[in-house]
């Protein structure tokens, strides 16, 4: 039970730190049709910037200057790179993405190094916030589930209840009206990639100290957030922060199980013989498939509902 | 699609021509370029020519962006590895030359599996599905040593079985001509696929699949055989690769590697047939060379994929036909003013540019050992402020020079460019 509960609880803040991530691409995806290949490169950037302004001048500020150094320079990329090529057509959008997720890499590299920096959560949100069942729950992990809760509620206000959010959904699907109304549909994009960006970096300035900030972070991550976005739906926020969830807690769960087919056969009363115990696919472990699981479902998704789980167009 | 300005040279015998010195540089590069080390680079430009092209039968020729590409090659390679090790053990009469085959025929199955979960989308759900399966394989291979050798790799040798003709494929020479032998053979089967009926509908299906559609043949299916097609090629580079190092791990299936095809392909250029050869040949230079010259290469390397992307989607062959199909109209002579100015502007920019990316590598690994180091010759000191502005100042001044420069060519070149296509008869269909 006490397994169960916290395994629970880490998955969820892990599914919500992903659904962060996902959040923006999916904004950005939906309104511009890019796929951002370069997304989980500003997640690693904001926990970098973080790092090195919590140093400075400490973690509170950081939360704040670290998505808005990022949103300007998703902006300036949109502005003077993306917009450049969006002529040539969406493959070169996604490949130019694909170039500056590698160019940021190794600025990264360049400028922190190759080894992990020692970004530490402050002390004011170490310790355990409550004992469940004898084991305690980091204060922290409430404080990043708290975070992506309060940043999902903004988005929703801010797209559903706002004028800007108005002009933004209308820019979604008839940009030329929008256009023709006077409305700047291209600043409108600009906006909406630094914002997207700027959730990615928010979510790097709370998990970086949760997890490591090292140079491989965007690679781990970057591929997870796009099995998020396509299972949940393409440019469903709704999708994306299910698919999220079911994400999180299914990888964490998967790794702290070790069962393997050969503990089913022996459940229905299968004897089991010693070629089997060494066959390769029955013994292995859930806990050895876990990093598979996301991609399973990635590709299961694909051939079986290619919409995604709440979306409303084909991918 | 561009091609050569019309010559006086019939298109048959040029075409002959062409291939005769493709094969000719092929044979005679080991004797020109002798030591170990370029023969370890011809080698790997072989296969790495193959596998380039085979991935642009996705790209360039179905429009297929495939971020997957890696499976196939690396597949092929453990099938070879796996074989070859077979051939050995048990005396199985398979000789080594035709190993990479078995690779391709891997490769081939592979994709026939795969391949029906990827083809049936185009596009960026395309790239996303074969992202996906890529990274699927990539996750497998710590989970199967039997299959993948673990950590470790698959290691074998290639020298097995009785010589034929006394070859063993033991020295680096022997295998550079095997390798050779298949490369060309490769590249002659892939550009004679581009003509067949196939190869035509398959252009046909990138460029407007709604049409193929109504003509009466499936998308899905032409895309679907090409995947295959393109996965054999590409396990007979994998299976080359496996005899070269005669060790393949797990990362030959990665997402790195199948990244790396579609950087250099496209740096070599998708429009052209023979583009990913130039794409083929930078990232051995790259690999080989410039990772020894500089630590920063993959900086390098990615913003000269951004700029290509940005401003010559073509890639490097494009710019070297255009500039070949002025030439050929004979106003190249006007071109050489603004293009020798660029020319000029580039090197100063650049050493601006690499000087302060250099000494930002320099301090962060070297600093507290040796501040000094030496960058084309001149001794930079990044304990020196005088040496950081005088960087930053060659990189402001060459980038202003270099951009006017830019911009005078440009303009020459758009003028010379519409004189061109007023002149050509019959230019309003060419591209």
């Amino acid at each position: 039970m006490a397994f169960f509960a916290l395994s629970l609880l880490n998955g969820v803040s892990y599914g919500l730190l992903l659904f962060m991530l996902s959040a923006g691409l999916t904004l950005i995806m939906s309104m511009m049709g890019v796929l951002n290949f370069a997304h989980a490169s500003f997640y690693m950037l904001g926990a970098y910037l973080a790092y090195q302004v919590s140093a400075w001048i400490g973690f509170w500020p950081a939360l704040l200057i670290s998505p808005l150094v990022a949103a300007l320079l998703g902006a300036v990329f949109e502005r003077w790179v993306l917009r450049r090529v969006h002529r040539h057509g969406h493959a070169s959008e996604l490949l130019v993405t694909v170039g500056l997720s590698f160019v940021m890499l190794e600025v990264v590299q360049l400028v922190w190094g190759r080894a992990p920096v020692g970004y530490r959560i402050p002390a004011e949100l170490e310790g355990p916030l409550f004992t469940l069942f004898g084991s305690p729950f980091p204060l922290y992990r409430a404080f990043m589930m708290g975070v992506s809760i309060l940043m999902l509620v903004a988005i929703w206000l801010l797209v559903s209840r706002t004028r800007i959010g108005l002009v933004i959904q209308a820019a979604l699907t008839h940009p030329d009206m929008v256009q023709a109304l006077g409305h700047d549909v291209p600043r409108v994009s600009m906006g909406v990639f630094g914002g997207g960006v700027a959730l990615a970096a928010l979510a790097g300035v709370v998990g970086g100290n949760a997890y490591t900030t090292e140079p491989g972070m965007a690679f781990s991550v970057g591929n997870i957030v796009f099995v998020v976005v396509v299972v949940g739906g393409m440019g469903s926020l709704g999708g994306a922060f299910v698919a999220s969830l079911l994400i999180g807690v299914v990888t964490t769960f998967a790794v702290s199980l070790d069962q393997s087919l050969l503990h089913l056969l022996q459940a229905v009363d299968v004897p089991v013989t010693d070629a089997m115990a060494n066959h390769a696919l029955l013994a292995l472990k859930i806990s050895q498939v876990a990093p598979l699981l996301p991609y399973l479902l990635l590709v299961s998704v694909l051939i079986f509902r290619p919409k995604g789980l709440m979306g409303t167009r084909e991918t | 699609m561009p091609t050569l300005h019309r010559t006086h040279i019939p298109a048959r015998e040029r075409q002959a021509v062409l291939w005769g010195g493709f094969a000719f540089v092929l044979i005679v590069a080991p004797l020109v370029f002798q030591s170990g080390l370029a023969l370890t680079a011809l080698s790997q430009m072989g296969y790495m020519i193959i596998i380039c092209l085979s991935y642009n039968l996705l790209l360039g020729q179905g429009g297929m962006l495939s971020f997957g590409h890696a499976v196939y090659t690396g597949l092929g390679a453990f099938c070879a590895a796996h074989a070859l090790n077979h051939a050995g053990a048990e005396g199985v009469p398979l000789p080594v030359s035709l190993v990479p085959l078995v690779g391709g025929l891997g490769g081939a199955a592979v994709a026939a599996v795969l391949g029906w979960v990827s083809t049936r989308k185009a596009h960026v759900p395309f790239a996303m599905i074969t992202m996906g399966v890529g990274e699927l394989v990539f996750a497998m291979t710590p989970m199967f040593p039997g299959l993948f050798g673990g950590e470790g790799g698959v290691s074998t040798n290639r020298v097995v079985g009785e010589p034929v003709f006394g070859i063993t494929f033991g020295p680096q020479i022997q295998l550079y001509y095997l390798i050779a032998t298949y490369c060309f053979a490769c590249t002659a089967l892939m550009f004679l696929f581009t003509a067949t009926p196939l190869g035509r509908m398959l252009n046909a299906v990138r460029d407007n699949p709604e049409r193929v559609a109504f003509v009466g043949c499936d998308p899905q299916t032409v895309r679907y055989i090409a995947f295959v097609i393109a996965g054999f090629f590409a396990g007979i580079g994998g299976g080359l690769f496996a005899l070269n190092f005669e060790l393949v791990q797990g990362s030959a299936v990665g997402g790195l590697t199948s990244a790396s095809y579609l950087l250099y392909t496209y740096i070599g250029g998708t429009l052209l047939f023979f583009g990913p050869i130039i794409g083929a040949i930078l990232s051995v230079l790259v690999g080989v060379l410039l990772s020894e010259f500089t630590k920063a290469w993959a900086l390098y390397l990615g913003l000269a994929f951004m700029l290509i992307v940005m401003y010559a989607p073509g890639g490097l062959s494009a710019i070297l036909m255009a500039n070949l199909r002025v030439a050929a109209s004979g106003k190249f002579s006007r071109l050489v003013k603004p293009g020798s100015a660029l020319l000029a502007a580039t090197p100063v920019w650049l050493a601006g540019v690499t000087s302060l990316v250099e000494m930002t590598y320099h301090r962060q690994i070297h600093a507290p050992l040796n501040p000094t180091f030496r960058h084309f010759g001149v001794l930079l000191d990044v304990s020196d402020g005088a040496d950081w502005a005088g960087a930053a100042a060659l990189a402001l001044v060459g980038g202003v020079l270099f951009e006017c420069a830019r911009r005078g060519f440009v303009r020459h070149w758009r003028m010379v460019q519409e004189e061109m296509h007023a002149l050509e008869p019959g230019a309003e269909g060419a591209s």
